[in-house]
């Protein structure tokens, strides 16, 4: 056991042991030091199969990898919308207000806003905002609709992302969306991300 | 030797609170023993205005002289969030206490203490109530949240972390293994990147509870992210790793490998304990000194890659959009220096002139507090106040200041400076560098200044410098 090889008297131990000890003895407790116990490896947890991954693995990347197969379009995905999330981001996509205990209306909202991000009261939307469709493909498959989180199939979720982003202007309302046209968006607000500046030198 | 019936009497009473236990009261109830609690009839300060009026409104003597008629209908009452009602007896000397372990083994706070945390309207995040806190800890039943998709109920049984994507051996862990490896217990604070964001514009909250309660500070146990990864090996073009929460939200932010192989943990006690629902259990990451979403509640799954995944949650959301120029900036991890003063603040009311011991919480995500100054003239001078140490880095920090009242309008200030040389901005300073944005749950990393009015009459108000 770690603990009791830890207890053994440093003087049992080699000079190396000792000049070990004295490198360490400034930041670590000698207690600690003397363990000198711990493997680089540990056999503790289980291997993780394909079976225990592919399940759970439903991230999206910017390219789209590991994107299902399937695909839908602007029309199956004005009935999936209209089911599954108008009752919250509004039958217009503009949001709902008032609901009990959601965000508010303008929080919900998924289309227009563009120009208004260098205004003191910007509009942030799919269409204004987010960077790459292929966040919002992940988003609705992993969280959405909210009353039956993760419940809508591939093809539906291809085919509202295809409604939202054609009622956002951004695709026409032919283009059908898939793993390989997905990705190929381009968002509006694409370049209009910069890294953290921080800290900021106030003058 | 007691008489039989009395004895059975309380053993009906002692099993009438058990029952209670965790009953939630009602709203009114609870405002009726906050008012108790803070009247001025029992300790004559510190009083929140709101409840003052409350339960003086058109009846001020008739409640101050009822008040200990009051106590015995206050005592049936049923317990506040927390406590367990148990009689109050006439004369605590003249009777035994009541025995160990009727509470089941598991302590509950006194019935007479009604602090909680407040939850905003949409009911997504709720607030510590740092006016009423002492020392650097919060008790975990008040340590803030912030939910994306509510608070899972989770079986650690069924539990597993998944380390997978650019690893050597990808592996599984339940609960009790990740307890096997060598553990490390930290005290740190946790921020979320929204708080303040209300302030930055006008003073828009009434209490320092609501304005910066998005932020806490627990002992935290676990085991170092960096040892779970020499486990499973990292190939050579390993540069992100990608946490994933099994809540509702299925929550994921993308995490640089050098945070991950420096001080991140995944933990899973707080506070001696095991961790809280809402703050994870049975585990989550812990990314020190970083936004609070990133800390990923619940989490079942880390996926090592090439680059970020740009999720949801670090594009549309908890990015800080720059309005001066219209860019945004993402990946904004760390919470800078901040302060504030927790008495006296919002809503409370001094009784006079005279003498009061300012206090307050400075915390950086950049490492130590090295100093936090106070003004009591708004800003003009400022004097540093004294720090109680232990100082640790990424963690609360208490501060206090003595100060004589002359009973004169004032407008109070905590400015904390970090051990980088870091100080906080004012609210002007921030609005010059990042533009003017009225929404303030889009304005993230706000750690301006606080200022807290004191009129003449000792009542204390949220001040902004341009109101």
């Amino acid at each position: 056991m770690l603990i009791r090889r830890a207890e053994r008297p440093a003087g049992l131990r080699g000079a190396r042991v000792a000049a070990a000890l004295l490198a360490v003895a400034a930041v670590i407790a000698p207690a600690v030091a003397r363990a000198q116990g711990y493997p680089a490896r540990f056999e503790i947890g289980t291997a993780a199969s394909e079976q225990d991954i592919a399940p759970i693995a439903i991230a999206v990347p910017s390219d789209g990898k590991g994107l299902p197969p399937g695909s839908g379009d602007y029309a199956r995905g004005k009935t999936v919308y209209e089911s599954a999330c108008a009752a919250c981001h509004g039958a217009d996509l503009m949001g709902v207000a008032g609901l009990p205990n959601m965000p508010n209306g303008a929080q919900l909202r998924l289309i227009g806003g563009r120009g208004t991000l260098a205004t003191k009261n910007p509009v942030l939307t799919v269409e204004s905002y987010w960077p790459y469709a292929t966040t919002l493909f992940d988003y609705v498959r992993r969280a959405m609709p909210f009353t039956a989180p993760g419940s809508l199939a591939s093809d539906d979720v291809y085919a509202v992302c295809a409604y939202i982003l054609a009622e956002g202007h951004i695709i026409d309302k032919s283009t059908v969306l898939d793993a390989k046209s997905l990705p190929r968006i381009a968002m509006p607000n694409r370049e209009g991300f910069i890294p953290d500046p921080r800290p900021e030198l106030f003058k | 030797m007691a008489s039989p019936e009395p004895v059975a009497e309380k053993t009906r009473a002692l099993e009438e609170a058990l029952s209670r236990i965790g009953e939630p009261i009602e709203e009114a109830q609870a405002r009726e023993l906050a008012a108790l609690e803070q009247c001025e009839c029992k300790d004559g300060m510190f009083a929140l205005a709101a409840t003052r009026r409350g339960l003086l409104g058109g009846a001020g003597t008739v409640a101050a002289v009822g008040m200990t008629a009051m106590l015995p209908r206050h005592a049936r009452a049923k317990a506040p969030a927390g406590a367990v009602e148990y009689p109050v007896p006439a004369d605590s000397t003249k009777e035994q206490g009541r025995l160990m372990g009727i509470d089941g083994g598991y302590g509950s706070r006194s019935q007479f203490e009604s602090e909680v945390r407040w939850a905003n309207p949409t009911r997504t995040a709720s607030f510590t109530p740092m006016q009423s806190g002492y020392g650097i800890i919060t008790p975990s039943g008040l340590h803030y949240e912030r939910h994306h998709g509510g608070i899972p109920n989770i079986d650690p049984a069924g539990h597993r972390l998944v380390i997978h994507g650019l690893v050597d051996r990808p592996i599984k862990y339940s609960l009790s293994d990740l307890k096997r490896f060598p553990t490390v217990s930290r005290t740190y604070f946790m921020e979320c990147s929204g708080s303040s964001g209300s302030e930055i514009m006008k003073a828009r909250e009434p209490t320092v509870q609501r304005t910066h309660g998005l932020v806490s500070t627990s002992e935290w146990t676990g085991v170092p992210l960096s040892t779970l990864l020499r486990q499973t090996g990292l190939k050579p073009n390993a540069a992100w790793v990608l946490a994933e929460g099994a809540d509702a939200a299925v929550m994921t932010r993308s995490v640089p490998l050098d945070k991950c192989l420096s001080d991140a943990l995944v933990v899973f006690a707080q506070n001696g304990e095991a961790m809280r629902p809402e703050q994870g259990y049975p585990m989550r990451l812990f990314l020190p000194g970083w936004e609070g979403n990133i800390s990923i509640k619940w989490l079942r799954r880390l996926e090592v890659s090439e680059q970020p995944f740009y999720t949801r949650e670090e594009t549309s959301k908890y990015t800080d959009l720059i309005t001066a120029t219209g860019k945004a900036r993402m990946f904004t991890f760390t919470m800078e220096a901040k302060s504030v003063i927790t008495f006296p603040s919002g809503e409370m009311r001094l009784p006079g002139a005279g003498f009061y011991e300012i206090t307050g919480l400075a915390w950086s995500g950049r490492g130590k507090i090295a100093r936090v100054e106070i003004s009591t003239d708004g800003g003009k001078s400022w004097s540093l106040a004294s720090v109680q140490e232990p100082v640790m880095p990424i963690c609360q920090t208490r501060f206090r200041f003595p100060w004589i009242w002359d009973g004169l309008p004032a407008v109070i200030q905590s400015r904390a400076t970090d051990e980088t040389g870091y100080s906080q901005p004012t609210h002007e300073q921030l609005i010059a560098e990042r533009g003017a944005l009225e929404s303030g749950s889009l304005f993230y990393h706000m750690n301006a200044v606080q200022s807290w009015g004191i009129a003449a009459d000792g009542s204390v108000k949220n001040a902004h410098p341009s109101s």
